[in-house]
């Protein structure tokens, strides 16, 4: 884990330091502020040391715990980044649960009674969502939604000016198109994912064992099969998120959600070096955990998969 | 017709692009009797000197919460340290200067208690010194009061070095000092015409002695109040998220009476200007969203919507086209377009009045821009007193073929011109924006009909736009023969941004390509005008050196207008807010407020 972030930061890092432009690049354009001005601030924030120096300093302070200063911001980049996390996660987090709230029943429903009316209906969208990339589908939604019903706003207010259950419809009613937009793509593939799987387990002979001695078709799905079945798609759920974060990143920009994708897309362009390098290993981090979650996870569905 | 189409109307009057009797013709074709029509132009101050003070609401608050979008959002609030209009613009919410500037380029006093002028004392005849006196019982948002010692203290935070303020050039080079507690005196080293520099508009924001003495110089980074602003604007800080959003709730101690109308506001930064012009005129989930960069046909559409509209603000941008006076394609001590070189065609007249005449600026409004870019020939536009009559749109593209036919451009078997073996072929350069590239294409195909190569070049903003001294595709290294952005005017006087065109601004390498003269054309007589404007304390023989200033840089074709940028912003359909192109977009910020 720990080569894979020095790799992943000394990549960024170097990238970061090629591309064109600074942050202070607005300085140059402005006739009213001196070119000394620009000059001093690159000397203060160290942006005219060789690349190198600059990734050793960033590397010393990160294992120091420190994350750094914002250019842009002028404040200390773990405040910047704690501030925003917590929207991401719940946007995440929901539409995490969503996607398996709808893939698990409509997956396994399709798998126990394959080629029916209901399994090529339940195919084709999830085709369709699967196939339409998340900020198509956001458009869409805000298309619909916002501008011909005129229902859901369409601007994501993290700070909402209400109490009791007020505030939390105010927070329902804006989430409810970021978190299906991302939940929905999620749970079409996941959908496919727990059909095929379902559909591996249920011809085994274990099943048939169990259909024999008589134990209801309802049990025989949910006790048998299903456990079984979810042990595949429990690794694809981990190993997608990176996909789930990218789609984050995407959706945070079309509704305007204040979490770590937006950050990111606003620091990238404006060259804010150690908030991009910041968020970028908050997401790292959080894939691996995520993975981590995933091994926790088969243990309990799959006993002898744990370490003994 | 509703009042905002009759405000547009009476502006147009005011600004002497209607006639007086062209808008009663108007009023008269809407139902609107002719002695009335008349009156409402004499209400308008198109008779008076002032324009009268449009503000209804007769107490503070009540009016709810205001709700605005800034597509980017500010990322930090120390007005000293605001890089972009979005920082300017959020600091603005609580910080105030001691004047800011109004749409027609005149100043409006914030902090002050008048405006100086000659009349009554505030400016010294000698042009040397400005006397500012302060208005009286304003309090920070923390209770102090504000006085002359907070206007001292900001003058030595900005000018410190150490700060890295990025208002230091405005204060760096005056001398100020302590009258008496609402006293200041603000002193030149030469006569200045312009002395409404530090102290006013986006560069005058002031910040309070009591919190921020300690954190002057190399330590002005640390201190607490650069993201929690305590000011003596309309609204307090509440809640800052920097990129994402600005709180802030009504300053009962307000210091102008019956203000602010709103009890909140919030201020959501984030993601494009087109969804955020739906946001006001689709949807009217916010009540105002700032700088549309978007075309005018997708503007209109969503205006059917009813929800609101759109504002054009005149200022001082523009978007024009610059011919290289050196050779971009020799190079001469490790620099291509130096100005030991001269351009091997362009140097010709002919050549260059006929560029003049196949750039279709009308067409190109009408096309591309629309209301967001009124066609010009002119470089100096606004305020109106300084544009010039002279300089006409011409586009005829006949007429230039005659000019290059008379100065001997023959046209060879491929179509294009040559003589001595000199082709017309040029590299016409830009950034990447849909509407730039657009308006190359009709620029290219207007040339290839008069005999002209025109080979088109689109570098993306970022690189084109930077310093970068090892790029070659800047602007200001200007490696090819014409190039087209937009250059901004930041205040209402014309001396900045008339020196992109004096001898000594010529960008080199020798100034690492940071001088502001990017076409590097030298003119003695320019120099010699130029120096006159900066001395000159008659405002009306000032006034006629700028117009001259512009006139001979487009009568000599070193740059050409193409459009004018106006700022646009959209409005719901019941805010009434003045927006200036000469300050920032919340400086009048306090008069917002909604028809009933």
């Amino acid at each position: 884990m720990i080569p894979s972030l020095l790799g992943i930061s000394l990549v960024l890092f170097t990238v970061l330091a090629m591309a064109p432009g600074d942050p202070f690049e607005e300085l140059a354009t402005n006739p009213a502020v001196p070119p000394e001005v620009r000059a001093a601030l690159r000397a203060k924030f160290g942006l005219d040391d060789p690349v190198w120096t600059r990734y050793l300093h960033w590397l010393v302070a990160m294992i120091h715990g420190d994350w750094g200063f914002s250019f842009v911001s002028r404040m200390d980049v773990d405040k910047l980044i704690l501030q925003r996390l917590p929207v991401t996660l719940i946007v995440i987090g929901s539409s995490q649960i969503i996607a398996m709230l709808v893939a698990l029943p409509v997956g396994v429903l399709a798998a126990t009674r394959p080629y029916s009316l209901f399994d090529q209906v339940a195919n084709t969208l999830a085709f369709v969502g699967f196939s339409l990339p998340t900020f198509f589908t956001g458009l869409l939604f805000i298309l619909v939604f916002s501008i011909q019903l005129d229902w859901l706003p369409f601007v994501y207010r993290a700070n909402i000016d209400a109490t009791g259950w007020q505030f939390y419809w105010e927070h329902i009613k804006q989430s409810i198109m970021p978190v299906m937009v991302l939940g929905l793509f999620q749970g079409a593939s996941l959908v496919r994912f727990v059909r095929s799987s379902v559909l591996d387990v249920i011809k085994l002979d274990y099943v048939t064992t169990a259909r024999s001695k008589g134990i209801g078709e309802r049990k025989v799905i949910t006790k048998h099969v299903v456990r079984n079945a979810l042990i595949p798609v429990v690794t694809l759920v981990a190993l997608q998120l990176p996909i789930v974060f990218g789609g984050a990143i995407v959706t945070e920009q079309i509704f305007r959600v204040p979490g770590i994708g937006s950050l990111l897309i606003s620091s990238m362009l404006s060259n804010d070096t150690p908030v991009v390098m910041a968020v970028t290993f908050v997401i790292a981090c959080l894939v691996v955990f995520f993975n981590l979650l995933a091994d926790i996870i088969y243990g309990w569905l799959d006993p002898r998969i744990s370490y003994r | 017709m509703n009042e905002h189409d009759l405000h547009g109307l009476i502006g147009k009057v005011k600004a002497g692009k209607m006639s007086r009797r062209g808008f009663v013709q108007r009023m008269m074709a809407v139902g609107i009797a002719a002695p009335f029509a008349t009156q409402l132009l004499v209400h308008s101050g198109v008779a008076m000197a002032q324009a009268k003070d449009t503000y209804k609401p007769t107490k503070a608050g009540g009016g709810g919460p205001l709700k605005v979008l800034w597509w980017q959002g500010p990322t930090l609030l120390n007005p000293h340290f605001a890089v972009g209009t979005k920082d300017q613009d959020g600091s603005r919410l609580f910080y105030e200067p001691l004047a800011a500037w109004d749409a027609e380029g005149n100043l409006k006093a914030k902090l002050a208690a008048v405006i100086p002028t000659r009349e009554n004392g505030g400016l010294s005849a000698d042009g040397k010194s400005v006397t500012w006196k302060l208005k009286q019982n304003v309090k920070w948002h923390d209770g102090k009061p504000f006085t002359a010692d907070d206007a001292i203290f900001n003058w030595e935070y900005a000018k410190d070095p150490a700060t890295a303020s990025v208002t230091i050039g405005s204060y760096q080079d005056v001398m100020v000092e302590k009258v008496d507690q609402y006293t200041i005196v603000v002193k030149f080293a030469k006569p200045t015409p312009f002395w409404a520099d530090a102290y006013v508009g986006t560069r005058g924001m002031l910040i309070p002695k009591h919190l921020f003495a300690e954190y002057i110089g190399a330590k002005s980074r640390d201190a607490p109040t650069n993201l929690k602003p305590v000011g003596t604007g309309p609204y307090m800080f509440k809640d800052f998220k920097p990129g994402d959003m600005v709180m802030g709730v009504i300053n009962p101690n307000y210091h102008q009476a019956n203000r602010p109308y709103f009890d909140s506001i919030e201020m959501k930064g984030g993601g494009d200007a087109v969804s955020a012009a739906r946001a006001v005129l689709q949807t009217g989930e916010f009540d105002f969203a700032w700088n549309m960069q978007v075309e005018d046909e997708i503007l209109s559409r969503l205006e059917k919507g009813g929800k609101g509209r759109v504002q054009v603000t005149p200022g001082g941008n523009i978007e024009h086209m610059q011919l290289n006076t050196t050779d971009p394609w020799t190079e001469v001590d490790g620099e291509r377009s130096s100005i030991k070189t001269k351009h091997p065609t362009l140097s010709d007249p002919a050549v260059r009045q006929a560029i003049a005449l196949i750039i279709d600026n009308k067409s190109i409004e009408q096309h591309i821009y629309g209301r967001t870019g009124p066609a010009t020939r002119d470089f100096l536009n606004n305020p109106e007193r300084y544009r010039s009559k002279a300089n006409p749109i011409e586009f005829n593209v006949d007429k230039a073929s005659d000019l290059l036919e008379k100065a001997g451009w023959k046209k060879g078997s491929d179509g294009i011109r040559a003589k001595d073996g000199k082709k017309l072929k040029f590299v016409y350069q830009t950034s990447i924006n849909q509407p730039r590239q657009k308006t190359q294409a009709i620029i290219k195909q207007a040339a290839q009909k008069a005999g002209i190569d025109m080979e088109l070049k689109s570098v993306t903003a970022s690189v084109f736009f930077s310093s970068d001294v090892a790029n070659p595709d800047t602007y200001t290294k200007f490696y090819c023969d014409l190039q087209m952005y937009t250059t901004t005017m930041s205040q209402p006087d014309p001396q900045v941004f008339m020196n992109q065109f004096t001898s000594w601004e010529v960008s080199t390498k020798e100034n690492k390509w940071q001088g502001r003269n990017i076409t590097r054309w030298r003119n003695e007589e320019y120099d010699k005008i130029f120096r006159a404007s900066e001395n000159e304390l008659d405002p009306v023989k000032r006034t006629a050196l700028f117009i001259k200033m512009n006139d001979m840089a487009v009568q000599n074709q070193v740059v050409l207008g193409v459009v004018m940028r106006p700022t646009v912003s959209a409005l719901g359909t019941k805010l009434n807010a003045q927006i200036s192109g000469w300050d920032n977009n919340t400086s009048d910020l306090s008069d917002w407020f909604k028809e009933a």
